[in-house]
C-alpha cells in the first residue's frame, strides 16, 4: 500500500494514539491505506482482524471511534470520515489492542458460536441472564461504545422545500439536476459524499474526449451559479416518507476541527414535489473461504482509491470477477505500476486489450492466507487444479446491486431481473419518485446521463414547467459489456463471509435453512444477517441467493427482506436536536416567577408552567415547616398565591349563556351579572372533564376559568362543541390566560388587606361570597372575584399581566404586615384537601359527577354534553367507588395506596378503592386524604385498611366526610 | 409526512401543526335517543383502509376544527373543508371519485 500521487497538502492526525500524515481530500480510510495500516478493526463476533473493504457509505469493516471524552462518536465509517488537522481516531471492539485481541479466542470457538447460538446456549438458569450472560455477550460481541457522559455538542434540525430533489450526484444525478436548473425549478442535489460526481470522479473515464472530472466541474459550476439550485454535499438522504417528504442527514461539522458553535450534524426534512433516485449501485463481494482478510477489498474501491486518493491499495493485486467492470480496475492498477493477476470466473472470458498481467479465465478464488493481512490467495482452475499465488490485495467483483433502498421505504417490493442478476425498482413504489442510472440497473455512463436527463424532464413536465430544448449530453466512449456470470459463493470447507459487519457466513445461512428458518425474513433474524449498522448493503442479496440455493428456490421466489429507513446510521442527537435539557419542552412563567425564585422558592412544574412549591424562611430545614406556616397564614391571617396559571377563557356573544348551559352540567344563563358560579364539565361519555368557576361580567360576557392542567383540553373542547354542535349560536371565545395576572388573597384578614389596597369597603352586602366586578387600583383597571379555594374569606384579584409583578410584591408586603405572606403549591394543596375540594388527582378521567357527590349539579331541565351517558344505569349503580375523606388512625396516609375492608386480605379481588390525595393537616393535626371507596358515602365512620404494597404502608383510617374543615362553609361567607 | 390545509385560516402545514380528532360527520344523539342510536354515536367508528373522513384541529395555528378527506393507506389528502357540515361537499366527493372510483364510506359515495 502506498501513496503514488499527492492529492493535497499534508494533514496530521492520530490513529490509536499514533501520529500519522494524510493529505487534504483524504478520508480516514484512504489516509490509513496510504500509511500501510492493514488491520483497522476487529469483527463483531469472532474478533477477526479486518481491513478497509470499500470506498463509500456501505463500508462494513472499518468502523472507528472519533474524538474522546463526552464528544466521542463511536461507529464512524472510516470511508466516510474526512480527515482534518488533529483528528483523533481509534479502533474499537478490541482488548487490549488492535494487534493483539484476547477475544480473538472466539474465532477458535466458532463451531459453538453459529447462528442462533445464544438462543440455544444461554437458556438457563434464568437468573444468569442479567448478571452473567448479557454482560458477557455485550462485552464479547460488540462495536463502539458511547462515553456515557452528557453530550454537549450542538446538533440541528432543518426543513427544506423543492420542486425536484435529486438524490445522488453521479452522471445520472448531475444530468437530472442540470435539467431542473435550466427549467427554473427549485432543485436540491443531495450527495452523501463530500465531493460530487459519483463514479465520474473515481474512474479515469472520458467525457467529450477529456477527463470526466472536467465535465463534472463545469456542471457543478453551472449548478452552483443557478440561484434556484441548492447543492447539498455530505448529505445522505436517509428515508422516503409520505407526501413527498425525505429525511436527510448532513455532516456539518464532523469533517472539521471541533467548533462549539457549529452543529455536528443537521437532520433535514426535505419536502419535494418530485424526486429522482440517482444513487448508483453497490458492488457486491463473492463468498469463499476466508474472504474477510485485511487486504480483501471491492474491485471498484481499488480504482477509486487509485484515481481519487492517489493510493495503490496493494503491490501484488489479484482481481476476482464475474463481470467486465472489474477489468477497468485491473487495467488502471497495472497502469500505475502494480502487478495484477486477473481471475475471471467466466470460462469464455478474454483478456482486456492492453492488459499485460496474468489473465485466467474460468477460474475462482477459493481460499486466502494471512491473518493480519493478505499474503496469498488460492485459485481453483476450471479443470479443478488449485494453486497458491502471492498477493497482498484481492479485489472482488460479484456484480452490482442498484441502490434502490429509498424506493422501497414505503413498502414497495423490488423485482428480480434475471438478465442483470439484480433487484430493480418498479415504477410507483414511492409517489413522485423516479429512478435514473445505475440505481435503475443502467450501468453504462451514456445510459446514466440519458436517463438522468429524460427522467428529470418527465418530472419537470409533470409539474407544468416549460422546458428549454434538451442540451446535448457529453460524448462517452463506446463500451459493450459482456453478460456477467451469476456467482454468489465458491464451494469450500472453511467459513465464507456474507455479512462482514455481523460475522454471518454461508454456513450460518445454511444452518438457518436446516432449522427451517427458510423465509428470508426468518433467516435474517436467526442469523442477524443485515442487522448491523450497515444494514447488509453489500451482503443481503448474496445471503438470499445462498438461501435460495440451499432451499432449492429461485431468488425471485425467495424474495428480499424489507428495506426500512434510515439508509445510513443517523445519530439520535441529530434526530432530537434542540430537545435536550431545557429545550425538551416550552416553559411558561408567571409574572411572579422572578420574585418567587428570589424568595428561594423551589419551583415545580405544573404542565408547562412553573409554580412555587413553598417559600422557605430562615431556620426552616424541612418543606413541611414552611408549608405548615403558610397554611397558618391563610387560616389565621392572610396568604397570597399566584393563580394566574388557571386557564381563563373569555366568552362573549348573545348566545354565550346558552352555550355555557350546553357545555356545563349546571345553568349559567340564569347567573346574574356580577356573580360567579362553580361549574362542572363532562365529556360526552358522562365522565368529568374539568371544573372551575365562571363569572358573568356583563349580559353577553362571561369569563370561564379552567384548571391549570386542563386549560388546553377545555379550549379544544369548547372549539369543538361550538363548531360541531352549536354552529348556529352567536358566541365567540378566546383564551386570555396570559393576558391577566391573578392572585388569591385568602384568610380572615383578606378583606382588610384589600380595603387598604383599594380604599373600598368590600363589605358583605356589596361584595357577598361569589360576587365579581371591576375594581380600580389607581389607574389600573382590575377585576375582583370573591371566590375561595381554601375555605377562608377569599378574593382573587386580576390585573393586566404587565402589572402582575408589581402587584405581587405589593400584596406580599401588605400580607406580611398583617402577619401573613405568600403561600405555595404545597400549602394550597393542604388547604383544599382540608376543604375536600377536588383537583385532577380526583377528576382523573374515570369518575362521574355521581362519584364525586355532585349528581345534584346535573341539571334536569336542559340538555348538556355528557347528560345521556351520565344517566346510564351503569354509571349510577351501587358499588361504584365514591369520593370520601380519610383520616389516619395510626401512621400517615399515602397517595396511591389501596383500600381494603378491615380484617380482609389485601389482595386485588378484595380491593375496595384507592387514595388520590393526602396531606398533613396542621389545622387538624392529622394525616388526612381524599380517595374513592366502594359505596363510600354509606360507610362514614368505618375504619378501613390502607395498604400500599409497593412502599410497604399498612395502616388504618377512618372514613369521613371529604370536607374536613368548616363543613358548613361559614368562614368563606360571613 | 401528512400535509393538510386549514380551511379556516388557509395555512398549509405538516402534521405536527395539527391534531387528529377522530371520525367526522358523527350525528350527536343525546338524552331521549334510543340505546342503539346512543351506542352507535358514542362507540361505533369506521376503520377503513382507504377513503376516510376525519376531524382535525389546527392546534398550533388558528385552533379551529375542520374536516379532512384522505386515504388511510396512502395518506393522500383529497381535501379539507368546514367542520360545520353534515356531509362532505360535492367538490370533495368529486375529488375522491376522480382518484378512487366507486368509493363508499358509511352513507356517502
Amino acid at each position: 500500500m502506498m501513496r503514488i500521487r499527492d492529492i493535497g497538502p499534508a494533514v496530521s492526525f492520530t490513529w490509536d494514539g499514533k501520529r500519522l500524515q494524510g493529505q487534504v481530500g483524504d478520508t480516514l480510510a484512504s489516509a490509513l491505506l496510504a500509511n500501510g495500516q492493514r488491520v483497522v478493526a476487529r469483527s463483531f463476533k469472532y474478533h477477526r482482524p479486518r481491513g478497509i473493504f470499500t470506498v463509500g457509505s456501505a463500508e462494513p469493516n472499518a468502523l472507528v471511534t472519533i474524538g474522546s471524552g463526552a464528544a466521542q462518536d463511536p461507529n464512524i465509517r472510516a470511508t466516510v470520515q474526512e480527515i482534518y488537522p488533529g483528528l483523533e481516531a481509534r479502533s474499537q471492539n478490541r482488548w487490549p489492542s488492535l494487534g493483539f485481541d484476547i477475544l480473538a479466542i472466539n474465532d477458535l470457538a466458532s463451531p459453538f458460536l453459529s447462528a442462533g447460538f445464544y438462543y440455544k446456549t444461554f437458556m438457563w438458569p434464568r437468573s444468569f441472564w442479567e448478571k452473567l450472560y448479557e454482560p458477557f455477550i455485550r462485552r464479547a460481541a460488540g462495536i463502539g461504545a458511547l462515553s456515557g457522559q452528557h453530550n454537549a455538542d450542538h446538533y440541528e434540525k432543518a426543513f427544506a422545500f423543492c420542486d425536484l430533489l435529486v438524490i445522488g450526484s453521479g452522471p445520472a444525478g448531475l444530468a437530472a439536476a442540470l435539467e431542473g436548473a435550466r427549467a427554473g425549478a427549485r432543485v436540491i442535489l443531495a450527495e452523501d459524499d463530500a465531493r460530487m460526481g459519483g463514479r465520474l470522479i473515481c474512474d479515469n473515464a472520458l467525457l467529450n474526449d477529456a477527463a470526466a472530472g472536467d465535465w463534472v466541474d463545469a456542471a457543478l459550476a453551472e449548478l452552483a451559479a443557478a440561484p434556484n439550485v441548492t447543492l447539498m454535499p455530505r448529505t445522505a438522504v436517509t428515508g422516503a416518507y409520505d407526501g413527498g417528504t425525505f429525511g436527510a442527514i448532513e455532516r456539518v461539522g464532523l469533517h472539521l476541527p471541533h467548533q462549539p458553535e457549529l452543529p455536528r450534524e443537521t437532520f433535514w426534512r426535505i419536502s419535494a414535489r418530485r424526486a429522482i433516485l440517482a444513487t448508483g449501485a453497490i458492488e457486491r463481494p463473492i463468498a469463499f473461504a476466508n474472504n474477510d482478510r485485511p487486504g480483501v477489498m471491492m474491485a471498484s474501491a481499488l480504482r477509486s482509491y487509485l484515481h481519487r486518493y492517489g493510493v495503490a491499495a496493494g503491490q501484488q493485486v489479484v482481481i476476482f470477477t464475474n463481470n467486465d467492470d472489474a477489468y477497468a480496475s485491473a487495467r488502471d492498477l497495472e497502469g500505475a505500476g502494480v502487478q495484477v493477476t486477473l481471475v475471471d470466473a467466466r470460462a469464455d472470458a478474454v483478456a482486456p486489450a492492453g492488459f499485460a498481467g496474468r489473465f485466467i479465465a474460468g477460474a475462482q478464488v477459493c481460499d486466502t492466507r494471512g491473518r493480519m493481512g493478505l499474503r496469498a490467495v488460492q485459485l481453483r482452475h476450471g479443470d479443478g487444479r488449485t494453486e497458491w499465488t502471492r498477493a497482498d490485495c484481492l479485489g472482488l467483483s460479484g456484480g452490482w446491486n442498484p441502490s434502490l433502498h429509498l424506493a422501497c421505504h414505503m413498502n414497495g417490493k423490488p423485482q428480480w431481473d434475471e438478465g442483470l442478476s439484480a433487484f430493480l425498482p418498479v415504477p410507483g413504489m414511492v409517489p413522485g419518485l423516479d429512478y435514473a442510472g445505475a440505481a435503475n440497473g443502467q450501468y453504462d455512463t451514456a445510459a446514466c446521463l440519458a436517463a438522468g436527463q429524460t427522467r428529470a424532464r418527465a418530472a419537470l413536465g409533470d409539474l407544468g414547467l416549460s422546458l428549454p430544448a434538451a442540451a446535448d449530453l457529453p460524448k462517452t466512449p463506446q463500451a459493450a459489456a459482456r453478460p456477467m456470470l451469476p456467482l454468489w459463493q465458491v464451494p469450500g470447507k472453511s467459513r465464507a463471509w456474507l455479512d462482514f459487519q455481523n460475522d454471518v457466513t454461508t454456513k450460518d445461512v445454511a444452518l438457518a435453512a436446516r432449522e427451517n428458518y427458510t423465509s428470508v425474513e426468518h433467516m435474517k433474524r436467526y442469523t442477524t444477517q443485515g442487522m448491523a449498522p450497515d444494514q447488509g448493503k453489500n451482503s443481503n442479496v448474496n445471503a438470499l441467493a445462498v438461501l435460495a440455493d440451499v432451499t432449492g428456490r429461485s431468488i425471485a421466489q425467495t424474495g428480499i427482506t424489507t428495506y426500512r429507513p434510515p439508509f445510513v446510521p443517523v445519530s439520535l442527537a441529530a434526530l432530537g436536536a434542540g430537545a435536550q435539557g431545557a429545550g425538551f419542552a416550552p416553559q411558561r412563567f408567571t409574572t411572579s416567577d422572578a420574585a418567587s425564585r428570589a424568595m428561594g422558592a423551589p419551583m415545580i412544574e405544573a404542565g408547562l408552567w412553573y409554580r412555587p412549591s413553598y417559600f422557605p424562611q430562615a431556620g426552616e430545614t424541612h418543606w413541611r415547616q414552611s408549608c405548615d406556616r403558610e397554611v397558618g397564614y391563610v387560616r389565621n391571617a392572610v396568604g397570597i398565591a399566584d393563580v394566574s396559571t388557571l386557564g381563563k377563557i373569555d366568552i362573549q356573544g348573545p348566545d354565550a349563556g346558552a352555550f355555557l348551559d350546553f357545555v356545563y352540567t349546571n345553568m349559567f344563563s340564569t347567573l346574574p351579572v356580577g356573580r360567579v358560579r362553580y361549574g362542572l364539565m363532562l365529556r360526552e361519555d358522562g365522565h368529568v372533564m374539568d371544573d372551575g368557576t365562571t363569572a358573568r361580567l356583563g349580559p353577553d360576557h362571561y369569563l370561564m376559568t379552567t384548571t391549570t392542567a386542563a386549560a388546553a383540553q377545555v379550549m379544544k373542547h369548547l372549539d369543538f362543541v361550538r363548531q360541531a354542535h352549536c354552529a348556529q349560536m352567536q358566541v365567540a371565545f378566546t383564551s386570555v390566560t396570559e393576558e391577566w395576572a391573578q392572585f388569591a388573597i385568602a384568610g380572615p384578614k383578606a378583606r382588610g388587606l384589600l380595603q387598604q389596597l383599594t380604599g373600598q369597603a368590600l363589605d358583605g352586602a356589596d361584595w357577598p361570597f361569589m360576587a365579581c366586578g371591576p375594581i380600580a387600583l389607581g389607574d389600573v383597571q382590575g377585576r375582583l372575584f370573591r371566590i375561595s379555594f381554601s375555605g377562608e374569606m377569599g378574593f382573587e384579584l386580576a390585573v393586566p399581566a404587565r402589572f402582575g409583578a408589581a402587584l405581587f410584591d405589593r400584596l406580599c408586603d401588605m400580607a406580611r404586615d398583617l402577619g401573613g405572606g405568600p403561600y405555595g403549591m404545597e400549602a394550597l394543596n393542604v388547604l383544599r384537601i382540608e376543604k375536600g375540594f377536588i383537583t385532577h388527582a380526583e377528576i382523573h378521567g374515570r369518575v362521574t359527577g355521581f362519584d364525586i357527590g355532585m349528581q345534584g349539579m346535573l341539571s334536569r331541565k336542559k340538555d348538556f354534553i355528557g347528560k345521556a351517558a351520565a344517566s346510564r344505569p351503569g354509571l349510577l349503580e351501587d358499588g361504584r367507588e365514591l369520593l370520601v375523606g380519610l383520616r389516619a388512625t395510626n401512621g400517615s396516609l399515602i397517595a396511591g395506596a389501596r383500600l381494603f375492608t378491615q380484617g380482609s386480605d389485601a389482595v386485588r379481588t378484595a380491593d375496595q378503592g384507592y387514595i388520590t390525595s393526602v396531606a398533613y393537616s396542621p389545622t387538624l393535626d392529622a394525616s388526612i386524604g381524599l380517595g374513592f371507596l366502594r359505596n363510600g358515602r354509606a360507610r362514614m365512620g368505618e375504619v378501613i385498611r390502607v395498604k400500599d404494597h409497593l412502599r410497604g404502608v399498612d395502616i388504618l383510617a377512618e372514613v369521613c366526610n371529604p370536607v374536613f374543615f368548616d363543613p358548613e362553609g361559614g368562614r368563606a361567607r360571613d | 409526512m401528512l400535509y393538510l390545509e386549514c380551511p379556516y385560516c388557509g395555512v398549509k402545514g405538516e402534521e405536527t401543526e395539527f391534531h387528529a380528532g377522530g371520525e367526522a360527520h358523527l350525528k350527536r344523539f343525546g338524552p331521549g335517543s334510543s340505546d342503539q342510536e346512543f351506542e352507535s354515536y358514542l362507540f361505533a367508528r369506521e376503520n377503513p383502509k382507504g377513503v376516510h373522513f376525519e376531524r382535525w384541529r389546527h392546534v398550533n395555528g388558528c385552533g379551529k376544527w375542520f374536516h379532512a378527506a384522505r386515504c388511510t393507506a396512502s395518506l393522500e389528502v383529497f381535501g379539507t373543508y368546514s367542520a360545520q357540515t353534515t356531509e362532505p361537499p360535492k367538490a370533495i366527493k368529486d375529488a375522491i371519485s376522480a382518484k378512487r372510483p366507486g368509493w363508499r364510506w358509511r352513507d356517502f359515495s
